[in-house]
């Protein structure tokens, strides 16, 4: 006889049997984290220190492209991530604004304050720049912005940001007393092309942009210091010192060894040429630093079985607990209606905050990497299956519950004999919905550095790669659609002949 | 023996069941009558302790019924609803098992059992293993009395087990139920709208209207000597039509 308890065991089962020990084993001490923001250029660097810890013997592991200047900072503060790629333009005009710091040496005691460390700079300052064709700049002979006052003919087109920024176009005009009157807004990526053609001479670029090589451009020194400095570090917690002496040694040879006419090219390679940012980086340390890199380069499947596994685990973690919290409440929301008002109202309240939010308030609480995304996903889950039970049971016909209250069974039994089974199909159809949404908000994960499918889509997006976003998207819907069959078996087994069409779930009571 | 003492229940202001006082003796059928909204049904809800009383005690062989002793109480007492009440999810046997499954009777006893009330209500046994929605809704009432009779209880409550079936089934259903009754010697509490029912298989009837007791007594106590005239009325208003039709046809 199959009994209703083994039925409930089955189900357990199947999220049980998830890799749970993988999240729960965590690192070991001698793992050294580091993290890089969103875009290009970081992710090259941190590649670059990766590669500089794996020299120490060390494991290393990279948070890749986290959403944001903050959540790297937090990390780095509380310990998870030993180190990452900052500018202290950063450092001084947003993150520690309030201290008011002028100098580099303050900057130095404000972090030293709070247990960081920089390196010395890197030697490229990605700030706003001024650029023009290489060719025109040496035929009119113009090397810093100033010689642009002897060229009033000269047409300019900035990025609409640029052109609106008080620190932009207005403050640069004033500054150089620029004499030209054909100044148009326009998408930064336009204003490229529009170079190309030869429709426009002058834009703005960020220093280290790849397409300064790609399009010939050269740099126009800022020669009256008008734009803030961003000069690149490497920003790590002091107890690296200590722990690693040998890999802060490393860190502080890359001191000066990157000027920005290198970070842009490092820039193109990734950009441009399609490399991936861990080549490029050994290439540059082999190069410069005559480092002997070992590289190790993943494939399309490896990386596609291990943002799997990553996505299944943060998928059957989060959705396996809202089941076995979310039934209980649909229960307890169905018995006792005004604490069911309570329950179902804060489940709603929970589902009308916005994913990448949920997301980002885990941070302080939980971190970053797998944890706090398996919360928030799991707090995302819950609504669906709380209503559908709830729903499920209520709509039961009257005359049934009646029924089963005057044979004498208490009211577990009748639960567990006669509600849940006729509720069964309503409480499935809710964790279904629970498990497509749960899958598809899981690629967001990947914003706060627990990997899965929204890797390769982060990725895709900064590189403009379409294959790789489709190399997350893809699978990620396909996983949907796995787990929303799963659960369609699992109702095939539990619903009996005359509620599901299956011979097997005859016997409930035995 | 059943007795209500003193019971009444109210919904708001109005009375459901006012103040009311009632004994059945062992082995006797008793019919509560009287139109929609009297108060018949409450009355059965209450003896089955499906819903609480506000005053009063109700006893079954001289124990008070508490929420306590109800759970066990209603193993005491066999319940069939108008449409049955069977479970969709279960196919026959369990649905009249189910009580003795989970009391974790043997299943020698439970097996024989099943055969016993088969026999009885005239069901073939290889419908048990039908779903209920598979089967007619005379076959269904059969299986609902099975399900009340299967751990033979003293007292059986039925809510208009008829109600719903078409008049030739229900002719003979009435009169096969009027021989279980008889043949089992239980007490029966049967809640019906139908004077002509009540009158087929009650002893006693108890006439009801606005959750008052109006008259208890035979039917022809009730024909021959109305306590009011709401009582010749409900007689009489079940009879005309038929009354009315044997004229025409003559």
């Amino acid at each position: 006889m199959i009994t209703w308890r083994t039925r409930v065991t089955a189900w357990v089962l199947v999220f049980c049997f998830s890799p749970l020990p993988a999240i729960a084993a965590g690192e070991s001490p001698a793992t050294i984290t580091v993290g890089s923001k969103s875009f290009t250029e970081s992710v090259i660097i941190g590649e670059m220190l990766v590669h500089m810890i794996r020299q120490t013997g060390h494991e290393a592991r990279h948070r890749r492209q986290l959403g944001g200047t903050r959540v790297l900072w937090n990390a780095l503060v509380s310990g998870e991530i030993d180190a990452y790629p900052e500018y202290t333009g950063t450092l001084i005009q947003e993150i520690l604004v309030r201290e008011n710091l002028q100098t580099d040496a303050q900057l130095k005691r404000a972090l030293a304050a709070r247990g960081l460390r920089m390196t010395a700079p890197l030697g490229f300052n990605n700030t706003y720049a001024i650029g023009m064709k290489d060719k025109l700049a040496g035929r009119l002979g113009i090397r810093t912005i100033s010689d642009l006052r002897n060229h009033p003919d000269l047409v300019f087109g900035f990025g609409n940001e640029f052109m609106d920024r008080a620190d932009g176009w207005p403050g640069l005009q004033r500054r150089y007393q620029l004499p030209q009157s054909h100044v148009t807004g326009l998408d930064h990526d336009l204003a490229y092309r529009g170079i190309e053609s030869g429709s426009l001479q002058v834009t703005d670029l960020y220093a280290t942009d790849a397409e300064i090589a790609y399009y010939n451009l050269r740099v126009l020194e800022d020669d009256l210091d008008y734009f803030p400095v961003y000069n690149a570090v490497i920003l790590y917690r002091a107890d690296l010192q200590q722990r690693v002496p040998e890999l802060v040694a490393l860190f502080n040879r890359l001191a000066g060894r990157i000027d920005a006419h290198i970070m842009s090219r490092m820039n193109a390679q990734v950009k441009l040429d399609g490399q991936s940012e861990a080549a490029v980086a050994a290439g540059f340390l082999e190069d410069t630093l005559q480092l002997d890199i070992d590289l190790q380069q993943q494939n399309v499947w490896q990386r596609l079985w291990r943002n799997t596994m990553a996505h299944l685990v943060l998928v059957a973690i989060s959705l396996g607990a809202a089941i076995l919290v979310s039934v209980p409440l649909g229960i307890l929301a169905a018995r006792r209606p005004r604490l069911g008002q309570i329950i179902l109202g804060v489940a709603g309240l929970i589902q009308t905050i916005p994913s990448l939010a949920l997301f980002v308030f885990m941070i302080p609480l939980l971190g970053i990497g797998g944890p706090p995304a398996i919360v928030a996903l799991f707090l995302y889950s819950l609504l669906p299956i709380i209503r559908n039970t709830y729903a499920g049971l209520k709509d039961i016909p009257p005359p049934i519950v009646e029924s089963a209250r005057a044979l004498g069974l208490p009211s577990r039994a009748r639960l567990r004999i006669v509600e849940l089974p006729l509720a069964t199909r309503a409480i499935l159809a809710g964790i279904k919905t629970s498990a497509v949404i749960n899958v598809g908000t899981a690629t967001l994960s990947a914003l706060i550095g627990a990997g899965g499918y929204g890797q390769p889509i982060l990725t895709g997006i900064r590189l403009d790669d379409i294959g790789l976003i489709m190399q997350g998207a893809v699978p990620a819907a396909l996983l949907a659609l796995l787990v929303q069959g799963l659960f369609e078996l699992i109702e095939r087994y539990l619903l009996p002949r005359d509620l599901g069409r299956s011979e097997a779930g005859l016997r409930l009571i035995g | 023996m059943l007795e209500l003492i003193q019971v009444s229940k109210h919904y708001g202001d109005t009375a459901a069941l006012a103040l009311t006082n009632l004994r059945i003796p062992e082995g006797e059928t008793l019919v509560l009558i009287g139109p929609s909204g009297c108060g018949k049904s409450t009355l059965l809800r209450l003896i089955a302790g499906l819903i609480q009383p506000d005053s009063g005690t109700i006893t079954l062989e001289g124990m008070t019924l508490t929420p306590d002793n109800i759970l066990t109480a209603r193993q005491r007492m066999g319940y069939v609803i108008q449409d049955g009440g069977l479970f969709p999810h279960l196919n026959i046997r369990d649905n009249v098992t189910v009580m003795a499954c989970y009391l974790r009777r043997e299943s020698a006893w439970i097996d024989a059992r099943l055969a016993e009330l088969a026999q009885l209500v005239r069901l073939p046994s290889d419908l048990m293993h039908r779903y209920p929605s598979e089967l007619s809704g005379g076959q269904r009432q059969r299986v609902s009395l099975m399900r009340a009779l299967m751990l033979d209880p003293e007292v059986l409550l039925l809510d208009e087990p008829l109600g719903a079936l078409d008049p030739m089934i229900r002719y003979e259903l009435q009169r096969e139920l009027r021989g279980i009754f008889a043949r089992l010697g239980k007490t029966v509490v049967m809640v019906t709208h139908d004077i002509a029912e009540a009158a087929f298989f009650g002893h006693t009837l108890v006439l009801m209207r606005d959750g008052h007791i109006i008259q208890t007594g035979t039917f022809k106590s009730l024909a021959r000597t109305p306590a009011e005239a709401f009582v010749e009325q409900f007689i009489n208003a079940q009879r005309d039509p038929m009354e009315q039709l044997a004229r025409v046809l003559k």
